[in-house]
């Protein structure tokens, strides 16, 4: 069952030498042969590589001990992963699952898929994803709707959903995704795992297919906070090749989360206590993410959630970020613009899809006609329209106007409290289909994601109980810029209080 | 305001979109709905607010200007639709 470990625990195996990167990648495959027909979290596989990968990493950490120096070893040696098919892998086709990028092979890595693989870890494959990441439920994916763990018939959640359902599975110890307007927080929460979204600057950005410049980081899926947290400190980092990585130094994240850090002296890693807690820290609960509209069970899950904080120390009060319910529509204005401008690349001459047309223009036009699916378009004509002249100054500038505000809100109330707290998502998992015909009321799904992106800072969603129906509930955390550490305690102190992060989906095995 | 067809047309155009009539009945439907939506930022006072471009205190990130290798031309074209001579080869602009 060596599938079904954290990061953290397989770490600690691996160190001594109790089972080997190679039994651990195989036990991943096995898992993804066993579900991944009936879960499709998967676009493309790369096995023969990551054995290759996994091997390398048993010589390195065979050297390690060789060499009495495994306390240097990276926690991540080892570890199979999944990555979001938005996010370049040297080698491996990457599609943005996008018809437009169907066979595009990308001549270099992401700098995060690079320090991941520069500690030792292995790729497993690409998961699926709402076609350029624009998308609550990977039902935008141009290949097919990857199914949420918990109940098939339902959506993972998007446009992270490929890998949050991996992970839900077992089909991976931990992946990268990519949040946007809350793509790697949302499907957490519907698929029951933990979703972390760092702050914009944070990781690097290099790499990642561009869906909104301000707006785009890469975060990442796993199992419990203590696998965030080392992923993150992984991936973290500034990097010259994106000049919007932010020149910060790195905290040592397990410090913030356990109250000791990564240093090594032999000890098994693992759940203990409350950490570093909670007690004397200020959440704040902003009144304008507990409406009417919202599945009274989730409400019910996160104050809940809110009160176990109450209990181990943190002093709660009610907060308001005013210009909440002005979220969807700067949002739908400013990433689609700046969506409008990324996609323009995509014209059938360096690579992707190439339909020719009577002339040059035609080309262009029948290329993207073609290629893109309804969504992209639709956001393309959005984003064009709200830059176009006579109408920039009332959609575009006023937006990012309005950004400011919203901005504004979460600098007053980080003043007053050290953490927000609230849902992540309106409701659990939707059924595949259900909104697939209304935009707008897909677009609703994000309402308690945007903002963060907007502002610009940093937020976790970690499991916090489940519906009557057995879908799983998130609690979101937000921390201001950089103030990564933070959040991860609190979450971590949350998480080994309650436990919830240990239920399993049960999903049967289906090979034959 | 109502989003007239030839305004669709005319975005898709901008975007280099080719459409089908029935998209573009669609989008026009589904456009005006999002717009009318975003039109609830026109009750906004913003008189004395500056955009936000960038989240980030960050301005003219600069390197210092060092020859380095390039990417191998052959990586460069690998994904190409046609490629000729070590170039990427387009349709004719000039006369077309």
């Amino acid at each position: 069952m060596l599938h079904t470990l954290t990061i953290h625990a397989a770490a600690d195996l691996l160190r001594a030498g109790e089972i080997t990167a190679a039994e651990l990648t195989e036990a991943a495959l096995g898992r993804i042969y066993a579900v991944d027909n009936a879960v499709k979290a998967y676009l493309t596989l790369t096995p023969e590589a990551a054995l290759q990968q996994a091997a390398a990493a048993d010589a390195t950490i065979a050297a390690a001990r060789r060499d009495h120096a495994l306390d240097h070893l990276s926690p991540l040696a080892g570890i199979p992963l999944a990555i979001k098919d938005v996010i370049s892998v040297e080698g491996v086709r990457t599609t943005c699952g996008s018809k437009i990028l169907e066979n595009y092979v990308p001549p270099y890595s992401a700098t995060a898929v690079e320090r991941l693989a520069a500690a030792g870890a292995v790729i497993l494959g690409k998961t699926n994803t709402d076609e350029f990441a624009m998308g609550s439920s990977t039902e935008n994916s141009a290949y097919f709707t990857t199914r949420n763990p918990w109940d098939l018939a339902r959506v993972p959640g998007g446009s992270s959903g490929g890998s949050a359902a991996a992970v839900a599975a077992d089909a991976c110890l931990a992946a990268l995704g990519s949040d946007t307007g809350g793509s790697v927080r949302q499907p957490a929460a519907l698929c029951g795992v933990v979703g972390l979204k760092p702050t914009y600057g944070r990781v690097s950005r290099y790499g990642l297919v561009a869906f909104a410049s301000s707006l785009d980081q890469i975060g990442v899926l796993a199992k419990d906070v203590t696998d965030a947290a080392l992923l993150l400190g992984t991936i973290a980092g500034h990097d010259p090749r994106d000049s919007t990585s932010v020149d910060v130094p790195v905290a040592d994240y397990l410090l913030g989360v356990r109250g000791h850090g990564s240093g090594g002296d032999g000890q098994r890693s693992g759940d203990r206590g409350q950490g570093a807690g909670v007690r004397g820290l200020r959440v704040g609960a902003p009144k304008e993410y507990f409406i009417p509209g919202m599945q009274p069970e989730v409400e019910a899950a996160v104050r809940a959630a809110i009160g176990v904080l109450a209990d181990l120390g943190a002093a709660i009060r009610e907060i308001s970020l005013p210009h909440t319910d002005l979220a969807l529509p700067v949002y739908y204005l400013i990433a689609p613009a700046e969506a409008s401008a990324n996609l323009a690349r995509y014209d059938g001459i360096r690579y992707g899809l190439s339909t020719p047309g009577a002339t040059l223009w035609d080309g262009y036009r029948l290329t993207r006609g073609q290629g893109f699916g309804p969504e992209v378009k639709r956001r393309i004509m959005l984003g064009a329209y709200a830059l176009s002249a006579g109408y920039y100054d009332a959609y575009y500038l006023k937006a990012q106007q309005v950004r400011t505000l919203i901005k504004a809100d979460f600098e007053n109330a980080l003043r007053e409290v050290d953490v927000i707290a609230c849902p992540t998502s309106p409701t659990t998992a939707f059924r595949i289909g259900e909104k697939a015909d209304d935009p707008l009321s897909m677009y609703l799904a994000d309402v308690f994601t945007l903002s963060l992106n907007l502002a610009g800072m940093c937020g976790i969603s970690a499991p916090c109980g489940f519906d009557a129906a057995g879908l799983p509930i998130g609690l979101q955390l937000m921390a201001g810029a950089f103030q990564e550490a933070t959040l991860l305690r609190v979450a971590y102190a949350y998480e080994q209080a309650t436990g919830w992060h240990r239920q399993k989906p049960h999903i049967a095995d289906q090979r034959r | 305001m109502p989003l007239t067809l030839t305004e669709v047309e005319h975005i898709a155009e901008l975007a280099r979109l080719s459409l089908t009539e029935a998209e573009k009945v669609r989008y026009r439907e589904q456009l005006a709905a999002i717009l009318d939506y975003a039109a609830i930022l026109q009750q906004v006072d913003t008189s004395a607010i500056p955009p936000t471009t960038t989240v980030l205190p960050l301005r003219n990130i600069i390197r210092d200007d060092l020859v380095a290798p390039s990417m191998p031309i052959e990586d460069v074209l690998a994904n190409a639709p046609a490629a000729s001579e070590g170039c990427f080869q387009v349709a004719e602009i000039l006369g077309a």
